[in-house]
């Protein structure tokens, strides 16, 4: 055999275990997509592919199914946190990156504690909490818990970016004549900028992703997420099923998930591993 | 220049470098102080009280009476058992499943980018997104995978096929994570080290069980630590798939049920901090037991070393 066709045949094997690998990462999505498109009449046909496809499922959610209101949350309050934790994130993370200071380790320890922190223990406090400060069931009743619970994965990742950057740089920046701001405007932030982008992806996705504070600390659709909205959907009369509506908010909120993995793809892989690997 | 140890701030820059850092931190230490730090330490104290929302006026100190009420009750053991065999079978499968996506991911030939795409999207899924997805699949009658069961089969009503799709929708949901983490570690192993054991005769079995396995001890340490403490919250999929019914609640469930349906606040602290004590024990098992670095402590990770 010749290497020519020992790595055809490679190639081959090589693309069906990666198809193996494609079926079981994305046929259950597709289940869902295909559940959501399917007439409501057809939903126990159990057939893998809808027969007749209809958006009124899509329609209906947003029509009468008061979709629009938790998705909305769902965005303001994923935004809002998401900027809060990135800027508190930037500021910390450069310094433990940069500077050499008595508090460190503590910061990291602390971080890691919270990120590892079961958040169904802090549930029943906060709900306590939040209720006497009248922030339950609203907007920063749950931006706070989401800063919170970002802020040690944004910490990490980007001290483990901003640790990568070339700072003599900026030094030699300043030598050629530019103005300390200009260093930094022109030689740093280009650089820091992947980093954060990174950070505020797996921050807004993790925000985005929350059940348990959104369940536990709202208690209607003034502050109440689109994840925690599905699981309240009982159709749009007592009587009716609501699996096309469930399937088709389910596929709403996976949409910036998809549009994020596509376009950021090798950032999310390199910021997921950054934090945990390199430490 | 030259590394310094640790001391006291003998010049104006240095203390000046230090109050910067603490002063950047500030803003950020706060808000996890008064958001995490603050309810943990009301938890400790509400876990000491009666409290129940319907009965406020009985609320007093009552030491440790709660603790002996969660633990003698039969409810909270079968929920502690739940979730560890759930922890404990879901990482397993991870990490050999995890193992094998890592090698498939760094050796391949084709379709890199498109791979690491793909395995993003369980990652990045909302969990009840997934959940509600397994759940319609193993419904009877809706659903694709239910139509490969027997007649009458309705595998959620069941506790052992209940938590099998729990499972299920864990591992699914959460291998690719664990593939990710796993796959830095192989990326760091060099190839010489390989051809030099194909060289000498070694079969690509024993090159990964004495080379690859060795060498990457503390990327899977870190991994089974990172998910086991994350699978011991198991929440979203169980809230979905069965709602703890047919006893396949987890800690997390239980807890929550009590708040929401109990308004118990003493009992709901109790519960808090007595998963909040597990995890913790199993974060010590992992660091001083089988020698997990905890990240942040690796080499390298400290900028006095560095410099």
């Amino acid at each position: 055999m010749t290497t020519g066709q020992a790595v055809t045949g490679s190639k081959i094997r090589w693309s069906a275990i990666n198809l193996i690998v494609v079926f079981f990462a994305i046929t259950p999505v597709l289940w869902i997509v295909s559940l959501s498109l399917k007439q409501p009449s057809t939903f126990t046909d159990g057939s893998f592919i809808p027969r007749k496809i209809t958006f009124d499922n899509y329609l209906g959610i947003f029509r009468t199914g008061g979709f629009a209101r938790p998705l909305l949350n769902s965005i303001g309050i994923g935004l809002i946190s998401t900027a809060i934790a990135i800027v508190l994130g930037v500021f910390a993370a450069y310094a433990i990156a940069r500077l050499n200071f008595p508090g460190r380790r503590v910061m990291l320890g602390a971080s890691l504690l919270i990120a590892m922190f079961p958040q169904v223990s802090l549930v029943t406090p906060l709900f306590q909490i939040e209720r006497s400060l009248h922030l339950f069931n609203t907007w920063p009743g749950l931006i706070l818990p989401y800063v919170t619970f970002t802020l040690p994965l944004t910490i990490y990742t980007l001290s483990a970016f901003f640790r990568e950057i070339p700072w003599e740089l900026e030094k030699a920046a300043k030598m050629d004549g530019a103005t300390p701001f200009q260093a930094f405007r022109h030689v740093i932030v280009p650089l820091a900028v992947p980093g954060v982008v990174t950070a505020t992806i797996l921050a807004f996705i993790q925000c985005w992703n929350d059940f348990l504070f959104a369940i536990a600390l709202t208690s209607s659709d003034s502050a109440r997420t689109a994840p925690a909205a599905i699981s309240f959907f009982t159709g749009a009369s007592q009587f009716e099923d609501p699996t096309g509506s469930i399937a088709a908010a389910a596929v709403v909120i996976t949409i910036p998930i998809v549009i994020f993995v596509l376009v950021f793809q090798s950032r999310i892989v390199s910021g997921l591993t950054s934090g945990a690997v390199k430490g | 220049m030259s590394r310094h140890v640790r001391e006291e701030p003998t010049t104006d820059g240095m203390r000046a470098e230090h109050r910067l850092g603490l002063l950047l931190c500030a803003p950020a230490a706060a808000v996890m102080l008064v958001v995490a730090g603050w309810p943990i330490i009301y938890s400790f104290l509400l876990s000491f009280q009666r409290y129940d929302l319907r009965f406020p006026q009985a609320r007093g100190w009552i030491g440790l009476d709660n603790y002996a009420t969660v633990l003698t009750n039969h409810y909270w053991w079968v929920a502690f058992g739940v979730t560890v065999l759930i922890m404990v079978v879901s990482v397993a499968i991870e990490l050999v499943l995890g193992m094998a996506l890592a090698v498939v991911m760094h050796r391949t030939l084709v379709a890199r980018g498109l791979l690491r795409t793909a395995v993003l999207i369980p990652y990045g899924i909302v969990s009840v997104v997934a959940a509600y997805g397994w759940k319609y699949a193993w419904t009877p009658g809706t659903g694709w995978l239910a139509g490969f069961l027997p007649e009458n089969s309705a595998p959620l009503t069941q506790q052992i096929p209940a938590l099998g799709i729990i499972v299920l929708a864990e591992v699914w949901k959460t291998t690719p994570f664990m593939a990710l983490l796993l796959l830095a570690g192989l990326a760091l192993i060099p190839d010489e080290l390989h051809r030099a054991a194909e060289m000498d005769g070694a079969s690509r079995w024993q090159r990964f069980i004495h080379i690859t396995l060795p060498l990457m001890k503390p990327a899977i340490l870190v991994a089974l630590l990172f998910r086991a403490l994350d699978a011991f919250r198991i929440y979203d999929n169980i809230y979905v798939l069965t709602n703890g019914a047919q006893s396949t609640a987890s800690v997390s469930i239980t807890t929550y049920h009590n708040l929401i349906g109990g308004l118990n606040l003493g009992i709901g602290s109790t519960l808090a901090v007595l998963i909040f004590l597990t995890v913790a024990l199993i974060a010590f098992i992992f660091i001083k037991v089988f020698g997990a670095s905890s990240p942040g402590t690796a080499p390298g990770a400290d900028p006095k070393e560095r410099r």
